[in-house]
């Protein structure tokens, strides 16, 4: 297809009774990219990625997937979408083979072709020789792999992972981003939430979600280097001493400690941050070293959240 | 592919893993020859409408050689064993409160005179009403003529000449598994179906694999169809088991055709998965559908026929009662095996399930949203 654009939401929400889980998202999708949801539980990630694949209808606003309409078109997406679940969603009681199998037979692959692409995969996740074992008795790095390979088995344009790596280890983590990436040279779109910074942080377009908004999106290099605050890092032998005094500022949005650092992030309208900050702690006698620093996603995330906080706060 | 083998592939793709399911789920699996198997075997044997060796109590006031007869005529029937015997009426009644007797025979003093003027009853019979099946044997036990051997042989042969003859037609021994058997196929389809379709589709919704599959090209009639499937053969497979069993353990004869009855009973198992099926549309956990399995299952077995004779029953109750399918196809199996009748001569049976069944699915489908909400 032509059009650049894979996923094309405008005003999409979903209420749960008064709650508004998903509250009126705009957003562009582009093809051939990893594109991620940044945000705590509950900011809507889930809700929005049902609502893109048509298990759950949006209460407002339209959404349109590879030139789609959503939900109306929802069967027509099937066979493009892949779709690896939060919980593992697979059969416990069946092999890993059969498992695969029996995707193969729902998504009407030939036999030749089924088995062609489940030795690939296979081969590709590192699952050849547990291929007999049953699913249930699995590594929970091996269940993830073998539930991106159920989800990649028909080969579709369009891939939603929802919280993929949440019960895996941190190499797991790795290997799995690297297959992703392998995805996307073939021209998958994957769209991924997650709650790891490091994670956001790969992805080519990132949306933040707080409690079911989009309160920043953007490259995660660019929403670094646009962040609405001064980043300023302070060293001392007493953080905790430091931590209050900061915390009292009004210009200081908010505090965070780093292992042996803290992050202060200050409004930006403050000439010379580092040094307000610095004096700020000399008057109060608390000793330490003030620089300013570069954003981390941490720090973007903690000033976007903020920032809808204070505009629900002063409407 | 056209659409349609793709979709029975799809069908097939399902059932074949709804067996693998079940082979490994030793459970389950033990349940689909467990439960007819050990069901007949107990109920074949255990349920005995013909209620024999009531424990009997005997207070005889007379003593006199009369009284003793009467009471080893009593005991000749077999429906007695007496076990106990009394000095006193109240005795007597103590042993019938603590529940050591079911049936007291009180034979008075003027036993003698009563027989002689013969327009009272000559002795009485206390019984513990509590019970309408041990009331009834009773109640034949107070009709027992009693061979007067003292009295002229011509009075004797006048009185024992009843105003009925009793034939009965079918079962002419009045054997209990002739009753019973027949009748357990229904029962142990409706009890082991509905529960396993039911749990089969809740287990995919509790484990997560349904918002998957509703993910894919699978459509839901496909789902559905392919989940039931393996239980029609699994209904098929157990209804052999009860009657084979029945035909060479219990010899119960089965007179009418064997076609006539895997046919409606194909009609009947239709309609017991689609009972399940709309329970798993119902229920959100595994724990749910069997409450709810449950729920359906008990009016059914009370109901039905199966424990208590149908006519006795009051109108809203037999009005219930026909909504349910196990009502009819207690009909459709009597009839077929004791009284050999066809499919046809049942055809009023069988279009309720053919109704059941329809409305159900229907109901089901549109339940079923291939959605989360």
């Amino acid at each position: 297809m032509s059009d650049a654009i894979a996923i094309r939401t405008r005003g999409l929400t979903r209420c749960f009774g008064s709650l508004v889980a998903v509250d009126h998202v705009d957003l562009e999708v582009p093809r051939a990219a990893i594109y991620g949801f940044l945000g705590p539980n509950g900011s809507g990630k889930s809700t929005t990625i049902r609502m893109l694949c048509g298990l759950l209808v949006p209460s407002e606003g339209e959404a349109e997937v590879l030139g789609l309409q959503m939900p109306r078109d929802a069967e027509k997406l099937r066979r493009k979408l892949g779709y690896m679940t939060q919980r593992f969603s697979l059969y416990e009681d069946l092999s890993v083979r059969e498992n695969l199998e029996f995707l193969g037979e729902i998504y009407s692959l030939g036999k030749a072709q089924r088995r062609a692409r489940i030795e690939a995969l296979l081969e590709e996740f590192r699952l050849g020789e547990r291929a007999e074992q049953r699913a249930g008795t699995l590594s929970g790095g091996q269940k993830q792999r073998l539930a991106l390979a159920a989800a990649t088995l028909h080969e579709p344009e369009l891939l939603f992972l929802d919280e993929p790596t949440s019960a895996v280890d941190p190499q797991s983590r790795r290997d799995f981003w690297e297959s992703l990436f392998r995805l996307v040279e073939r021209g998958t779109t994957i769209l991924v939430s997650t709650h790891y910074m490091d994670e956001a942080e790969r992805c080519h377009g990132l949306a933040i979600l707080d409690r079911g908004r989009v309160v920043a999106n953007g490259a995660p290099e660019r929403l670094m280097a646009e962040i609405e605050a001064a980043v300023v890092e302070i060293e001392g032998p007493d953080l905790r001493a430091a931590r209050d005094v900061l915390a009292r500022l009004s210009e200081v949005q908010s505090v965070a400690q780093l292992g042996q650092r803290l992050h202060a992030l200050v409004d930006r309208e403050v000439a010379e941050p580092a040094s307000r900050v610095a004096h700020a702690l000399a008057d109060a006698d608390v000793d330490a070293h003030v620089v300013l620093a570069r954003a981390s996603l941490e720090d973007v995330f903690v000033a976007s959240t903020r920032r809808l906080r204070e505009s629900e706060a002063n409407a | 592919m056209t659409g349609f083998t793709r979709s029975l592939s799809r069908i097939s793709a399902i059932a074949r893993k709804e067996f693998r399911h079940l082979r490994r789920d030793r459970l389950t699996g033990g349940m689909v020859a467990g439960v007819p198997l050990m069901m007949t075997m107990l109920f074949g044997y255990a349920i005995n409408q013909d209620v024999r060796h009531l424990r009997a109590g005997v207070v005889d006031l007379a003593g006199t050689q009369r009284a003793r007869l009467l009471v080893q005529d009593a005991q000749a029937t077999q429906v007695i064993d007496v076990v106990y015997s009394a000095r006193s009426v109240e005795a007597l009644e103590r042993q019938l409160v603590e529940g050591r007797i079911s049936v007291g025979i009180v034979i008075p003093a003027d036993f003698e005179r009563r027989a002689i003027d013969g327009d009272r009853a000559r002795a009485q019979l206390l019984v513990d009403g509590g019970d309408p099946i041990v009331l009834a044997a009773a109640r034949g036990l107070a009709s027992l003529e009693m061979v007067d051997r003292f009295a002229r042989p011509a009075a004797a042969a006048a009185r024992a000449a009843p105003v009925f003859e009793l034939r009965a037609y079918y079962n002419p021994e009045r054997r209990s598994p002739v009753h019973i058997v027949p009748a357990l196929c229904g029962v142990i389809l409706t009890l082991t179906l509905v529960l396993f379709t039911a749990v089969a589709i809740v287990r995919e919704r509790e484990r997560g694999n349904l918002e998957l599959l509703i993910t894919t090209p699978v459509q839901t009639p496909e789902l559905m169809v392919g989940k039931i499937a393996p239980y029609v053969l699994i209904g098929y497979a157990q209804v052999t088991l009860i009657l084979v069993l029945g035909r060479y353990v219990f010899g119960v004869p089965i007179q009418g055709s064997l076609l006539g009855l895997y046919a409606g009973t194909g009609v009947f198992v239709a309609a017991a998965l689609t009972l399940g099926l709309l329970i798993s549309t119902l229920a959100q956990t595994q724990f749910q559908a069997f409450q709810m399995a449950f729920v359906t299952f008990l009016p059914q077995i009370l109901l039905s026929g199966f424990m208590f004779p149908f006519d006795g029953m009051p109108w809203p109750a037999r009005w219930l009662a026909e909504v349910f399918p196990l009502t009819h196809f207690l009909r459709i199996v009597r009839g077929i095996v004791l009284r050999g009748a066809t499919l046809g001569e049942l055809s009023r049976d069988v279009w309720p399930l053919v109704l059941f069944f329809s409305v159900a699915i229907g109901i089901a489908i549109l339940r079923f949203r291939k959605r989360l909400d």
